[in-house]
């Protein structure tokens, strides 16, 4: 693991070798937001506290097309599902909050089992070398240091930079990270001085967040004991049932699959679905196990905080990044909710 | 807006303890700044959580439909013309609801004071007429009067059309006012330059549906984009797909819409979702002179056949 210094006047520079290897996305603002896109280094931002949406459409797009089918009968390929040949081309993401490499190493978890491991999300991350940057200022809705992260964690990130004034300090995390790192120019060793003021931010941005959501009692209670809690009789009363925290989330991850044809000419797509539709648990006899909007809010809430820590040992299907908090339309608060799980 | 809040709990309180309705349906504080959130009271302590500011976007007639139990509702202008609405379209009886009425001075717009302050702030409040804005290291202030919504700027019924009681006196209601000035120039322009328009507006849509839930009219059991046989519009984030989706919703809204601004406060990506259904509304004002939600008696133009209907529009 090697522990790098970057002068801030060296970053161009930096970012320049980066690009001739590959594509280089970064932070940058646009309409007012700030995502991660392609464009001109000297545009990324440095100075953020998170883009708007989650990151996850890096790995994940709202809609992907998988396969290609012709529906033109008198070709002799008619009707059979094809590679629909897109392949990721190698790319490097500067600027990664923590919160949401997290959620992608949250998600490694969830899209690869002991049977089955989804290409298209692991084809994109393999070809994709993530350098984060830790949070020097958290916002007050984060909560990350509650759900085994922080503004500073590592899991999920190839190099994490830590913004030091006029220098970064980067540290490689993962073969992928050392071998970026050997390759830039203008780094020199971290020296011990160095070492501590990133210790000491780090130290700091954690205190900075001050929102504890405590979960200790959740994991001793039984899945029927918290699915049946009186709490969920409210909680779902204000919400519209629309998919804005689901499709903000950066852990989320259902989807639907579609084919959609043009003339002759057929993809099959998967795009994001989220579990607050009524359509989303609809069968075909017409029976639906979650009815009401009773069920499909509990489901989010108990599938991140109870299904999945009991299916990937301990793993919260959330990374406290507070997207859904300041986006929610009729303000319902995960942090309330876990309370009242935890209660 | 204190003394608001202080009416409104205390008519909260009388409501249920009266037995008039089993719960009140209003506004809370939010959980992040200029931010409310429903609120569903139907104990005195819940009561006592109620609250009126600058910040009760969102229309409260929404969590009317198909409900069984008596409903108080803590209603502004628009709240009270939609739940008209949902009495004239049958989906609640006029017995079940008991309005307490909200005589408004317009709501703001949080994009409008993100422009003037663009620190984050961690907490709000406001008093006489000033947003006062914290954050980590400052204080400010914002005047209330220069971030209110558009469709507040332009409202022709700030006091409830129709209520049980009125918690204070009736506002002023704005005189003068071109409610469609600002489409004269969009009218002007050619059909392919305001499907540009249009089509610029929902670019960054996400398709979360988040206007259309927010949406008192948007009742349906079914949305159409949620047929499934046959299915209507395709589910990606394809332009045409969006496209079709808005611009439906809106035609579906026609002659029913109060411009309350409900669907843009919902909207988590910003969308002008009201550029969409405004042109409608305009129609049926000036074609029918028709206005939604006054009256529990209304016979909205759209749903019923008169001779004397204007049909120069038909070619």
């Amino acid at each position: 693991m090697s522990e790098m210094i970057l002068k801030k006047s060296d970053l161009a520079d930096f970012f320049k070798s980066l690009a001739a290897e590959c594509q280089l996305l970064g932070p940058v603002e646009d309409g007012g937001r700030i995502k991660f896109a392609p464009a001109d280094p000297g545009v990324f931002l440095l100075d953020f506290q998170n883009t708007f949406m989650s990151p996850k459409n890096l790995f994940f797009p709202q809609s992907e097309r998988l396969l290609t089918f012709t529906t033109d009968s008198s070709d002799e390929k008619a009707f059979i599902l094809e590679d629909s040949g897109d392949k990721p081309a190698p790319r490097a993401v500067f600027g990664i909050r923590p919160c949401d490499a997290k959620a992608f190493q949250v998600l490694d978890r969830i899209f690869r089992n002991d049977q089955y491991e989804d290409p298209y999300w692991f084809q994109k991350r393999e070809a994709t070398t993530l350098i984060g940057l830790g949070c020097n200022r958290p916002c007050p809705t984060c909560f990350c240091t509650s759900v085994n992260c922080g503004p500073f964690h590592e899991e999920g990130l190839d190099v994490l930079a830590t913004d030091l004034g006029d220098q970064l300090l980067l540290k490689g995390l993962t073969e992928k990270g050392e071998a970026l790192l050997s390759k830039a120019k203008g780094l020199k060793k971290a020296d011990k001085k160095a070492l501590e003021a990133a210790a000491g931010q780090k130290t700091a941005s954690e205190e900075a967040i001050t929102v504890k959501v405590p979960q200790d009692q959740i994991p001793g209670r039984s899945v029927l004991d918290l699915f049946e809690a009186e709490h969920w009789e409210r909680v779902h009363e204000s919400c519209l049932n629309c998919g804005t925290c689901t499709f903000v989330c950066p852990t989320c991850h259902c989807f639907d699959i579609q084919d959609e044809v043009c003339r002759c000419d057929g993809d099959r797509v998967r795009n994001w679905d989220s579990c607050m539709s009524w359509l989303f648990t609809m069968h075909g006899s017409g029976h639906n196990p979650r009815p009401g909007k009773k069920e499909r809010v509990r489901q989010r809430f108990m599938h991140k905080f109870k299904y999945i820590p009991i299916k990937r040992d301990g793993e919260i299907g959330c990374v406290g990044c507070g997207r859904c908090i300041n986006l929610c339309p009729v303000n319902i608060d995960v942090r309330d909710v876990v309370r009242n799980m935890n209660a | 807006m204190q003394t608001r809040t202080e009416k409104i709990r205390q008519a909260a309180k009388r409501v249920l303890a009266e037995g008039k309705a089993d719960l009140v349906i209003g506004f809370r504080e939010g959980t992040v700044p200029l931010k409310t959130a429903p609120h569903f009271a139907r104990t005195e302590a819940e009561c006592d959580l109620l609250v009126w500011n600058s910040h009760c976007r969102l229309n409260l007639a929404n969590f009317l439909p198909r409900r069984k139990d008596r409903v108080a509702v803590v209603a502004k202008g628009c709240d009270a013309r939609n739940i008209v609405n949902h009495i004239v379209e049958k989906q609640i009886e006029q017995e079940q609801v008991y309005i307490i009425g909200v005589p408004c001075e317009g709501m703001v717009e949080p994009a409008l004071i993100a422009e003037k302050e663009g620190r984050t702030v961690e907490s709000a409040s406001e008093t006489d007429g000033r947003i006062i804005l914290k954050g980590k290291d400052f204080t400010t202030e914002v005047d209330r009067a220069e971030v209110l919504r558009q469709n507040c700027l332009t409202c022709a019924h700030r006091n409830p059309s129709v209520h049980d009681e009125l918690v204070v006196d009736p506002v002023p209601e704005l005189e003068g006012v071109d409610r469609y000035a600002d489409l004269k120039d969009l009218l002007a322009r050619s059909d392919g330059e305001r499907y540009e328009y249009y089509t610029s507006l929902v670019q960054t849509c996400i398709r979360c549906y988040a206007c259309r839930d927010a949406c008192p009219l948007c009742y349906c059991h079914v949305c159409f984009v949620d047929e499934t046989m046959p299915q209507w519009v395709g589910k990606s984030v394809d332009p045409a797909d969006v496209m079709t989706y808005h611009i439906l919703r809106a035609f579906h809204c026609a002659g029913r819409c109060t411009d309350c601004g409900a669907c843009e406060a919902a909207c988590p990506m910003d969308i002008k979702v009201r550029q969409f259904t405004r042109l409608l509304e305009k129609d049926v004002k000036e074609l029918y002179n028709y206005e939604t939600g006054l009256s529990p008696t209304d016979q909205p133009p759209l749903t019923v056949y008169r001779p004397n209907d204007p049909q120069e529009f038909i070619k």
